[in-house]
């Protein structure tokens, strides 16, 4: 038995995105901003493909701009809007497209503040009202974070934002396909996804880029997404992409995501009952704050998270220990500690995240080779401090 | 399959674990069927890029070296090609605390340490230990040199000299423990290394020609004195003041010296004076800073101190005993008489031929025909 729990970390494609996409590698395979038919065939798929992301979104169709995935959105928010003497503010939760973003953007003459999360991985609108400064020009939070799964008020940051005048950026790449997208309802200036997350192809991605935004492009060169992001289309993973984004649509209104929470549920209450672990991503008495429905944090006291992932993979089921992302890195989970979790129990931390795919078997599975792992990691521990006798 | 034992291989990226991996995966039982499940496992020790630039260290680190990702992917590589689960296991923290600050701290003290022993005690065979048993191998392997069997007269594991001695890595493995023994496969320790290489090409690897790894790994352009002055100036620590003297063995003044860590016995380059006859540094005095310097003849010595002890072929040494000492990496283990010294703890060896430069910091291991008896810290 195989199970796979890291869907935060990527998805398999849905075989519908494949049929979708087949036509566009050898017969449609012409270049979307040729005169002729082949060229014209490509344009018309690309067409079609915003517009579905234009009703994902809920904005116009000229306000979608395909990219290559999260990781160039989260740059061109920040890198196509600061300026010297500008003001940034984001959060010490968000993935490392932004804050090593921000990080680059000191030689810049930019400064930003960092705004940290409340202990249950919530981001108080309020910190991001009191950290604004008559300088500040963008604030970028994210939708849902990556590793506790928790959903951030976007709304009310939106608010702020238009009162303030600001240019609002959300990193939406976890909350894509989980949660419903409305732009307008957000009161963002710029979103990005990543199509791979939502069961679409790896390097595709799409940003809404509302009208008017003065957003200067990353990439230059052919006057491609007109002119906010050069270089050939990549027409059958746009096509992939509106497929995806299409099917989220639908899974968000048939019970899947209410399935999903379920599933997600048994899991986190089952796990929760082994002793010495607890919720990433909870309130203080453990009261539960809105998440997206396939994600749960938990730490296990008494263990190496890195180990109990191998050692769960081992038995057939991968999970991941934080963001893949950063996998092999020394340091704890960046986003557990700006919650103030232990160093200790940040390390013993593990992300399970469901693919909408999930059942009750691999559910089952799961709690049945996780609380084995967790004991005989916990038995040995004592042991191998003395093996140096 | 659930009768097969399970297996985690040390994998550095390098000729000899890569083949120790292959050999494990591809061993069959009569029937066929495989043996062993085999996991391999890399030690992700120290980051390469953390020092690259300063202080004259290399900008790019070369290839071959140790926790490159250039050697990670070939481990990664490697284990693709034979079909086993592969993971790099980040032991960074323990790696700096148990081997890096005590290899300066060792050179800021006027001793030469032997980092490899340091790993080998604490990250090698004691963390990966634990780490294999914690995903369920009950063994590990790794590709030293060296030959581990189990005397059932004696009770006790044995540690000997491999078949190719000139590849020989006993020295660095002194520190085991029995129990680090009994759980520890040398698949090499019976071939010689242009044997491993030939299994290596048999099994289709394609890093079968890649060229031995020597200096110390985490030392990138090999030079020890750019390291400690780099890694002191990222901890925002001053070196020490350990200038001193430099004098004669008569006790005559020669000059000054701009501190003890540039010093190791032996030593002939870089003193700083000049003399009709080569100088070689005797002795450092960490108390006073006083480093002497003499005649190749004086660096002889017909004995030494060695402390922290650990013994594998005997349980303690009660009685004086006939012995081979080798007291570098380099050197061919001389007749010895080794008696328990008066401190508790410590061992005296007395050379039937005074032996060149006897260098405190470095580990003296003591041999009976090819076993191991066992070793300690040079005083």
């Amino acid at each position: 038995m195989r199970v796979y729990m890291d869907s935060n970390a990527t998805t398999p494609l849905l075989p519908e995105v494949v049929q979708a996409m087949c036509p566009y590698w050898t017969e449609h395979f012409g270049n979307a901003s040729s005169i002729h038919l082949h060229g014209q065939q490509a344009h018309a798929a690309v067409d079609r493909a915003r517009e579905t992301m234009a009703r994902f979104f809920n904005c116009h169709a000229a306000e979608v701009v395909f990219n290559s995935g999260g990781t160039e959105g989260d740059n061109t928010a920040i890198f196509g809007l600061l300026h010297p003497g500008d003001h940034f503010i984001t959060t010490s939760i968000e993935h490392s497209a932004i804050l090593e973003a921000a990080k680059r953007l000191v030689h810049r003459g930019v400064e930003t503040t960092f705004v940290a999360p409340q202990p249950s991985g919530l981001i108080d609108p309020t910190d991001i009202l009191r950290a604004i400064r008559p300088e500040t020009r963008l604030i970028s939070v994210m939708l849902a974070n990556n590793e506790t799964g928790v959903r951030q008020p976007v709304e009310e940051i939106g608010k702020i934002a238009a009162d303030t005048g600001i240019f609002f950026h959300i990193d939406a790449v976890q909350g894509a396909g989980k949660v419903e997208f409305d732009v307008r309802r957000f009161g963002c200036h710029l979103l990005s996804i990543s199509a791979h997350k939502m069961h679409g192809p790896k390097g595709i991605g799409a940003m809404f880029v509302r009208r008017g935004t003065p957003v200067e492009p990353l990439l230059v060169g052919g006057s491609h997404e007109r002119k906010q992001r050069a270089g050939t289309e990549n027409v059958p993973g746009i096509v992939g992409l509106a497929k995806a984004a299409e099917l989220a649509m639908h899974s968000l209104e048939d019970g899947t995501i209410d399935r999903l929470a379920g599933l997600r549920t048994r899991l986190e209450t089952e796990l929760l009952k082994l002793p010495g672990t607890g919720l990433n991503g909870a309130g203080a008495k453990g009261e539960y704050i809105p998440r997206v429905a396939n994600t749960t944090n938990i730490w296990f006291d008494q263990l190496e998270g890195e180990a109990l992932v191998i050692a769960l993979d081992l038995k057939g089921v991968s999970v991941s220990g934080g963001s893949a992302c950063h996998s092999g890195a020394t340091e704890p989970s960046h986003v557990l500690m700006a919650m103030g979790v232990d160093k200790n129990r940040a390390r013993a931390s593990l992300r399970f995240s469901l693919l909408k795919t999930a059942t009750d078997a691999d559910i089952d599975y799961v709690l049945q080779v996780v609380p084995e792992a967790v004991e005989h990691l916990r038995a040995l521990s004592p042991v191998a401090a003395g093996t140096l006798g | 399959m659930s009768n097969s034992t399970t297996i985690a291989v040390a994998m550095s990226g390098g000729v000899d674990s890569s083949t120790v991996a292959a050999m494990l995966a591809h061993e069959t039982d009569t029937s066929g069927a495989q043996l062993n499940t085999v996991v391999g496992l890399t030690l992700q020790l120290w980051d390469q890029t953390r020092l690259a630039g300063k202080h004259g260290i290399p900008e790019a680190p070369k290839a071959g070296r140790c926790c490159s990702l250039d050697d990670v992917y070939d481990a990664r590589r490697v284990a693709e090609h034979i079909g086993i689960p592969y993971y790099v296991v980040n032991q960074e923290d323990r790696f700096e605390k148990d081997v890096v600050r005590p290899f300066v701290d060792e050179y800021l003290a006027g001793r030469t340490p032997i980092p490899c022993s340091l790993c080998n005690n604490h990250l090698k065979f004691d963390q990966l230990l634990q780490t294999a048993r914690s995903i369920g191998a009950s063994r590990i392997a790794t590709g030293h040199y060296a030959v581990n069997e189990f005397d059932a007269e004696r009770g006790r594991w044995i540690l000997k000299r491999p078949a190719d001695l000139a590849k020989d890595q006993t020295y660095f493995l002194f520190g085991l423990t029995q129990d680090q023994l009994s759980r520890t496969l040398f698949p090499l320790g019976h071939l010689t290394k242009p044997e491993v290489r030939e299994v290596a090409r048999r099994s289709g690897l394609a890093l079968a020609e890649k060229p031995d790894s020597q200096e110390i790994c985490f030392i990138s352009g090999g030079d020890y004195k750019q390291f400690i002055a780099a890694y002191l100036e990222e901890q925002g620590e001053q070196a020490p003041e350990s200038a001193g003297e430099l004098v004669a063995s008569n006790g005559e003044v020669l000059g000054r010296h701009e501190g003890i860590a540039n010093f190791t016995v032996g030593q002939r380059k870089g003193l700083g004076v000049s003399s009709p006859s080569p100088l070689y540094v005797l002795n450092i005095d960490p108390a006073s800073h006083r480093v002497t310097v003499g005649a190749d003849a004086e660096l002889a010595m017909r004995t030494l101190r060695a402390r922290d002890l650990n013994w594998i072929s005997i349980p303690e040494l009660t009685a004086s005993m006939r012995v081979r000492a080798k007291i570098r990496h380099r050197h061919e283990p001389a007749w010895a008489t080794l008696e328990p010294a008066e401190m508790p703890g410590e061992v005296i060896a007395t050379f039937d031929e005074p032996q060149r430069a006897v260098t405190p910091g470095q580990s003296a291991v003591f041999y009976d025909g090819d076993e191991v008896v066992g070793g300690g810290w040079i005083v």
